[in-house]
């Protein structure tokens, strides 16, 4: 689909947990482990904070990929909220499987705050499926669309 | 609507390299709700934290965007300027344009697009912050540390010499840890057991500590300043408050096979045994896995010999449930097992050694008392070859070792190697090295001794087999150096084995929800500003936890836990976070899902008249404790009716962000 718009970027929300994976990106910054400028993150306590309805506004919204990042299993801040959002995430990611929006587009990593490189990593290749999947129209609200 | 001022930092060229720092600010003004926006080269300066206060004054500002570093570096920062120039501290946020933009893009068009968004993106959520206060709570006055080697044990010292009481959880019959099975210390040859033996003395004699082996820490819940400790004091099967240590039973316990840990198994123990000389508590112990008359009923002999009629076998483990406002994670390290690294034979040859091992063969409490033997025949070795790095710094990916550098392996070979050299100097001795690693307050100049003074013999490379020809070792490795491959006919084998974390500390650190990096060595808050507090707030860090240490630095670091645990405890009050749950009672339905989903208990469910618009009833309805609540937000996706918010990152506010982010 990206072929009709070369010059299409993709919209890439990730949602990262204040305790691990968001110091895990400031890890990744000033270890200046590069990755693309279609990510722009979202700071939540904790993973079990991310509302599926928040990762329906993005794709609603527009988005082409949406990432949710955690403490690992075990680690979380709050003893158990990743634990939850794995739970909600994989109920939800299979609806909008269902829905069109292919399982590639959604994932959940866990990162922890020493692993800027994972980070780093886990970013560029989520950047790259979104785009061997091209745009994403499926559920986006046209109205939102600009011009 | 609501004025908001945005504030762009350079960062020096930090960010103003990759960002062009005056089109974000000019970006900015465009963006509804921005009344003034502006760009400077360091907004944390003084200079720049005072152009925010003006901003703020000058045009009435009623929230503030900050687009720079990371917020873990300067929201609080911010917040401070905010709340000195009459700004509520929490009508602040941070665009973090610095670590998640300028640092990892390198194209400046991206970069500012970028910073752009992210900056609208703050904005979108400013727009909808509510001003907070932070309550209070109280601070409990009192200590846990977790382990009682030297770390634990100094700082325990230094937090109960400033007044407070302090536990000292250890999971061995006694304190002392890895430094009491050290012979001598580098770079001084001091003798270990002489300076660290007087510290647990003192520990054991100070009024405020309480020393608790034999135990370990199984649950801890609350939050800093008010946690709650549940320790099991395991069964010694003898009366700590009876025992006098005089060590009568030794000979009479018939069960004498047990292996003498605190010797590196290298010889053996009877069942009731006390770890060594100067043990703290100087008190049996009895193992409960080789006593005859635990397994079998029939025997009872020490109880017999003991005048002071302390041993117990009925003894059951003890549950404590103790408060505190402070725990220090001191749990230390272990080498790690040589054995599965094959061409070092450490597992077929007794004669391949770890130099831990080697030390206990040295000193003078251990199984040869002090005169170096051989494991296997009991004859001096007249030629042995020393191993580094055995099992550090390893390719991640080979799954052979450790990727670290276990930091003392190269001073202690050193001092091992000089002092062989020292006491029999017939013997050759040979160190495969692949750097020699030395800095430290007289390290080189002591490295500089073994090989000039002692002609110790370092070879750089690394061996690629240790096989037994005879009643010989032959190393055969190569010399860097020289191009060659070399062939050693050794008595003894030494390995520099790698350190690891102890393995309790996994448990340890998902119980403090403490975060821990691969290695499972913890994670400090800041690697260079705060490297001894975890990111978990009243949790702190002594020791090779956190990293490789030497006894220097390990003390070091010991004391200033304990000066960060002191400053915790001297409050009597702590300030806390604001960003909690809270329900709308009108539209919360009383189903107590959120009841069940959090971690802390700080939901209850109350009957409440509840009135609104049309509504005025008695309902049963959830109530969020503001002091219990830390802030997860696992109530807030839970709730069915969407009564539940979690202020701070309302659905409100993070829907604006991806609504920023996503147009």
């Amino acid at each position: 689909m990206s072929v009709n718009n070369p010059n299409w970027k993709p919209k890439i929300v990730a949602f990262c947990c204040n305790w691990c994976s968001y110091a895990g990106a400031d890890l990744a910054g000033s270890g200046r482990m590069n990755y693309p400028a279609d990510v722009k993150i979202i700071r939540v306590p904790c993973s079990c904070r991310v509302n599926p309805l928040f990762i329906l506004r993005a794709f609603e919204r527009g988005a082409d990929g949406v990432i949710i990042c955690g403490c690992h299993p075990g680690d979380c801040h709050y003893t158990s909220g990743n634990y939850y959002a794995r739970r909600r995430l994989t109920m939800l990611f299979s609806l909008l499987d269902y829905l069109g929006i292919e399982r590639d587009r959604t994932r959940v990593e866990w990162v922890s705050a020493a692993e800027g490189a994972k980070f780093a990593k886990t970013m560029n290749e989520f950047v790259e499926t979104i785009y061997s999947l091209g745009e994403n129209r499926k559920l986006s609200d046209i109205r939102c669309k600009k011009s | 609507m609501q004025k908001i001022g945005v504030f762009v930092c350079w960062c020096g060229s930090n960010i103003a390299g990759t960002v062009d720092v005056e089109a974000v600010a000019e970006a900015m003004k465009t963006v509804p709700g921005v009344v003034f926006s502006t760009h400077y080269q360091y907004m944390c300066s003084a200079a720049g934290q005072k152009l925010i206060a003006d901003a703020i004054h000058e045009h009435h500002l009623d929230g503030i965007v900050v687009a720079s570093c990371s917020p873990r570096m300067h929201e609080n920062t911010f917040r401070k300027t905010a709340e000195a120039a009459g700004l509520n501290p929490y009508m602040v946020e941070i665009a973090n344009i610095r670590e998640q933009c300028s640092w990892i893009h390198k194209d400046k068009e991206e970069g500012t697009a970028k910073a752009i968004v992210l900056a609208k993106a703050a904005v979108a959520k400013l727009l909808h912050n509510k001003p907070l206060t932070a309550g209070t709570s109280a601070v409990t006055k009192r200590c846990l540390v977790i382990g009682g080697g030297i770390a634990g044990i100094q700082t325990a010292l230094d937090v109960a010499d400033a007044g407070y009481e302090v536990d000292i959880v250890e999971q061995r019959p006694t304190i002392g840890g890895r430094m009491a099975q050290l012979d001598k210390t580098f770079p001084t040859l001091d003798c270990s057991a002489c300076i660290l033996t007087p510290k647990m003395v003192e520990a054991a004699q100070n009024e405020k500590i309480n020393i608790i082996s034999y135990a370990k820490v199984e649950k801890v819940d609350g939050f800093v300043g008010n946690f709650r400790a549940t320790i099991r004091k395991k069964a010694r099967c003898v009366d700590e408050t009876k025992c006098t240590g005089c060590s009568l039973y030794m000979n009479k316990c018939p069960s004498k096979k047990g292996k003498d840990e605190f010797n590196m198994e290298m010889n053996n123990r009877p069942a009731i045994y006390i770890p060594f000389a100067q043990a703290i508590p100087n008190v049996a112990v009895i193992d409960p896995e080789q006593c005859v008359k635990l397994k079998t009923g029939k025997c009872g002999l020490c109880q017999k010999v003991c005048t002071a009629g302390a041993i117990d076998y009925t003894q059951q483990d003890e549950l404590m449930e103790r408060e505190y406002g402070a725990i220090v994670v001191a749990t230390g390290f272990k080498p790690i097992d040589p054995s599965p690294l094959n061409e070092y034979g450490y597992a077929e040859n007794a004669d391949v050694i770890t130099s831990l091992e080697l030390e206990r063969l040295m000193n003078a409490a251990g199984p040869t008392k002090g005169t170096l033997l051989r494991p296997s025949d009991l004859k001096h070795p007249h030629e042995i070859v020393f191993i580094q790095c055995v099992g550090s710094r390893c390719d991640e990916n080979t799954k052979r070792g450790k990727p670290y550098c276990s930091k003392i392996c190269c001073m202690y070979t050193a001092k091992h190697a000089m002092l062989i050299r020292d006491k029999y100097p017939d013997t050759k001795v040979h160190v495969f090295y692949i750097d020699v690693r030395t800095p430290g307050k007289n390290f080189d100049e002591f490295y500089r001794r073994a090989v000039e003074q002692y002609g110790v013999d370092y070879i750089k490379g690394m061996v690629g087999k240790v096989a037994r020809e005879g009643d010989k070792l032959m190393v055969r490795g190569s010399d860097l150096i020289s191009n060659q491959q070399v062939e050693i006919a050794a008595d003894l084998v030494v390995l520099a084995t790698a350190i690891e974390p102890d393995p309790s500390a996994r448990s340890i650190g998902t119980m403090l929800t403490a975060s821990m990096d691969t290695n499972d060595f913890f994670t400090e808050a800041h690697a260079k500003l705060r490297p001894v507090e975890s990111p978990t707030a009243g949790i702190f860090l002594s020791g090779v936890a956190q990293g490789p240490k030497d006894v220097p630095e390990t003390v070091a670091q010991a004391s200033a836990a304990a000066a960060k645990v002191i400053g915790l405890l001297a409050k009597d009050h702590l300030v806390t976070n604001p960003c909690v749950a809270g329900s709308d009672e009108l539209l919360c339905n009383g189903c107590s899902q959120c009841e069940k989903v959090c971690p802390y208990g700080a939901i209850t469910y109350v009957d409440k008249e509840v009135r609104g618009p049309g509504v005025r009833e008695v309902r049963r309805v959830a109530q969020v404790n503001p002091a219990v609540c830390q802030g997860c937000g696992a109530c807030t996706v839970t709730c069915p009716s969407g009564a539940m918010d979690l202020k701070g990152f309302t659905n409100q506010q993070i829907m604006a962000e991806v609504d920023a982010i996503c147009l």
